[in-house]
């Protein structure tokens, strides 16, 4: 919050940063703190100042930290340490540097409470706060026209889901009489499964909207348009994990409406699969990485709707570092190459940046799912449960999604730096980026190696012991962890179909095997491609009904508003003037005609008061 | 037998409304200022009526007071006619009209 203030024009770059990352960084080190401390036991559910009391209304600021909050914790400040350090590199120049590092560490602040409220109330302010942000930083090169509109299409269709989640919120208070976390989780039972159900829904709702899910997603590709830091951070690690931490916190709600976690988990698998099958034809390289995280999240989902809520918050764990690694990654890229972002006018770049390519290829691994890097564990995690629920359909499509995922990851490395040059040598030098943006990319890639450790053995793990008070209806507890035999051939599985997508991959884009050249394969099955390079036309689709139909209501509104409510004001000004214009005749100047008048109307009152009686 | 008391009245109102309608109809100034004074003195017969009637002896007193008031009026009013009349040299009320918009 300080750093947000401090951070004004004209003040010298290095101050703001000190004190922005120097805050965020402190942050991080009491995050350290409050995870041993929950790890040994102690809570916290303190209200800190009553805001609003009347009657039965009452509504504090609060902290409720268990060790759901406190994983949320490490992450949000961790990566945010990390993209504050990053950014001084890539936002070095700017001249909107001091704005940026002002709505930074307010976004971190925003996220900071959302994880650690304690009522429902102080979740959607802070809900909205990061929306806010997002809103802010998406638009913050704003004389880019596109910029401006991402921005906009992000919080409007943010807001579509909040609307939704503030129904909810609103629900809730009406069913339980309290909005704190406490007292509403205590009396979860109390309530009929078709109250809950609404609830629960409308509290979905908003996180399709935040998470970017299927059919809330469209806002997140656009947001491409902000700063590349920025898509690591909120489009990737923070921000749309703000959904699953919601359902995961909310959890002993949505355990007593099963038939909204099966929405859920359907939602999340459709969201899985759209964004992997869509992200295997994008171009931008950005716009790879955000279909990539919508799908991811859908994985996230779709593990929440199943009851595998530690599942969940392990995938978000671990998908935090590799893929806010992934996005820097393709930062470092842009800076090397003069903000190109087009894939197809890059290649060869291994030779140039090998820092990048280095670590850029873990995160590509571990969102891939290779073991032992940490992708694999809590993705394998997912689907394990899956198939061990006997749902073999929904196993089937998510192996699927990680096939796509595989493929299109490796795609944008092939294309990125394996290969010679498509650009021209002459005009643009690719260079390593300076240590202040390599070091991060450093830790992360060491982070998406041995993150995903805290998880095994499957479902025994430390994570799983960790964060098992939290989750008492989740489905977990049902199934005996440790490497079993299924466990071991699920793994085994997900392996080769990683192996399997990487291979067909390289094979196309690298090694360049003749039978599979893309734009034949593109020619041949030019319906489906079609189909995903626009994205399923769910943008158009959106344009058509929703965005034409309000900008005619706003045409029809302003015409009644310049005609009928300017005519009416107007008409009053001109009725005035035209009945001065009139009364101005009585005016004659002729001494008589007033005395006339004088008698007339003596005439009157008298009269008046003679027929009173 | 004194006349009754209702027929000073009726006198008294005709008077008024005679210089009543003088005031609004006639043009020449100084027949609209004789139409005034009618107008005055038909008070006064009213006053005096009820007066000596009703055996009210400040009515009276009140007519002296009026008589006077309305001489002191005379003057003014004259004064005042004769300077405007000099100035836009009519005596037409119809053409005094300065204060037309």
């Amino acid at each position: 919050m300080v750093s947000t203030f401090f951070s004004v024009k004209g003040r010298s770059e290095p101050l703001i940063t000190i004190i922005a990352a120097g805050s965020v960084a402190l942050s991080f080190l009491l995050s350290i703190l409050v995870f041993l401390q929950v790890g040994s036991g102690t809570h916290l559910d303190w209200n800190l100042y009553t805001w609003i009391d009347s009657g039965n209304f009452d509504i504090s600021i609060g902290f409720y930290v268990d060790e759901l909050a406190a994983i949320m914790l490490l992450v949000v400040t961790g990566v945010s340490l990390l993209v504050h350090i990053y950014s001084r590199g890539y936002m070095h120049g700017d001249p909107g540097y001091y704005r940026f590092f002002a709505y930074l560490p307010l976004f971190t602040f925003s996220m900071l409470m959302l994880v650690l409220a304690n009522n429902f109330l102080q979740l959607y302010f802070f809900w909205e706060a990061v929306g806010l942000c997002s809103y802010l930083l998406i638009g913050f090169w704003y004389e880019r026209p596109s910029a401006s509109f991402a921005a906009l299409k992000a919080f409007l269709v943010n807001r579509v889901g909040d609307f939704g989640f503030g129904l909810g919120v609103i629900f809730t208070f009406v069913t339980f009489g309290t909005l704190s976390y406490a007292s509403v989780f205590e009396r979860a039972d109390t309530a009929s499964t078709s109250v809950l159900t609404a609830i629960t829904l409308l509290l979905f709702m908003g996180a399709m909207g935040k998470s970017a899910q299927w059919p809330l997603h469209v806002w997140l590709p656009d947001a491409m348009e902000g700063p590349t830091p920025v898509s690591a951070l909120i489009h990737a690690a923070t921000m749309v994990t703000a959904g699953v931490y919601m359902v995961a916190r909310a959890n002993p709600l949505f355990e007593a409406a099963q038939g909204t976690l099966t929405i859920v988990a359907v939602v999340g698998l459709v969201t899985a699969l759209l964004g992997a099958t869509i992200g295997i034809v994008q171009n931008d390289i950005k716009r790879v990485m955000a279909y990539s995280t919508i799908s991811q999240l859908g994985y996230m989902f779709f593990a929440l709707g199943i009851g595998a809520y530690v599942s969940a918050i392990f995938h978000l764990f671990t998908h935090a570092f590799f893929k806010a690694l992934l996005f820097l990654g393709a930062g470092s890229v842009m800076h090397a190459m003069n903000g190109e972002t087009d894939m197809q006018k890059m290649g060869g770049l291994r030779s140039y940046m090998p820092h990048t390519f280095a670590t850029l290829t873990i995160g590509g691994l571990a969102l891939a799912g290779v073991p032992p890097l940490a992708g694999f564990w809590s993705k394998d995690e997912i689907l394990g449960t899956a198939f061990i629920d006997h749902k073999y359909w929904i196993y089937a499509l998510g192996t699927l999604a990680s096939f796509f995922t595989a493929f299109y990851i490796t795609r944008l490395i092939a294309l990125t730096f394996l290969g010679s040059p498509r650009f021209d040598e002459h005009e643009i030098h690719p260079h390593e980026s300076p240590s202040v943006m390599t070091i991060p990319l450093w830790v992360l890639a060491a982070l998406s190696v041995v993150a995903g450790f805290v998880g095994v053995p499957p479902e025994n793990g430390f994570i799983h012991s960790f964060l098992s008070g939290v989750f008492e209806h989740g489905e977990e507890a049902a199934h005996a962890g440790g490497f079993s035999a299924e466990v071991l051939v699920l793994m085994a599985v997900a392996t080769l179909v990683a192996i399997a997508g990487i291979l067909l991959a390289l094979g196309v884009y690298y090694w360049q095997i003749p039978s599979l050249n893309p734009k034949v394969w593109g020619e041949r099955l030019s319906f489906v491609y079609r189909l995903l390079w626009n994205k399923y036309y769910f943008d158009d689709l959106y344009d058509v009904w929703f965005v034409r139909s309000t900008k005619a209501l706003g045409n029809a509104l302003w015409f009644v508003d310049s005609e009928g409510v300017d005519g009416a004001v107007n008409g009053v000004a001109k009725g005035v003037s035209t009945s001065s214009t009139l009364l101005r005749k009585i005016q004659t100047g002729f001494v008589g005609n007033y005395a006339l008048m004088i008698c007339i109307g003596m005439v009157l009152v008298v009269a008046y008061l003679f027929f009173q009686r | 037998m004194h006349p009754p008391l209702e027929w000073y009245l009726l006198f008294s109102g005709a008077l008024f409304t005679i210089g009543l309608i003088g005031v609004l109809v006639r043009r020449h100034v100084l027949v609209i200022f004789m139409s005034v004074e009618l107008m005055l003195n038909a008070c006064n017969v009213a006053l005096a009526a009820f007066g000596r009637y009703l055996n009210i002896i400040d009515a009276q007193e009140f007519v002296v007071f009026v008589v006077a008031v309305a001489a002191a009026e005379a003057a003014i009013g004259l004064a005042i006619i004769l300077a405007f009349a000099r100035h836009k040299n009519t005596i037409d009320v119809g053409e005094m009209t300065i204060l037309k918009e």
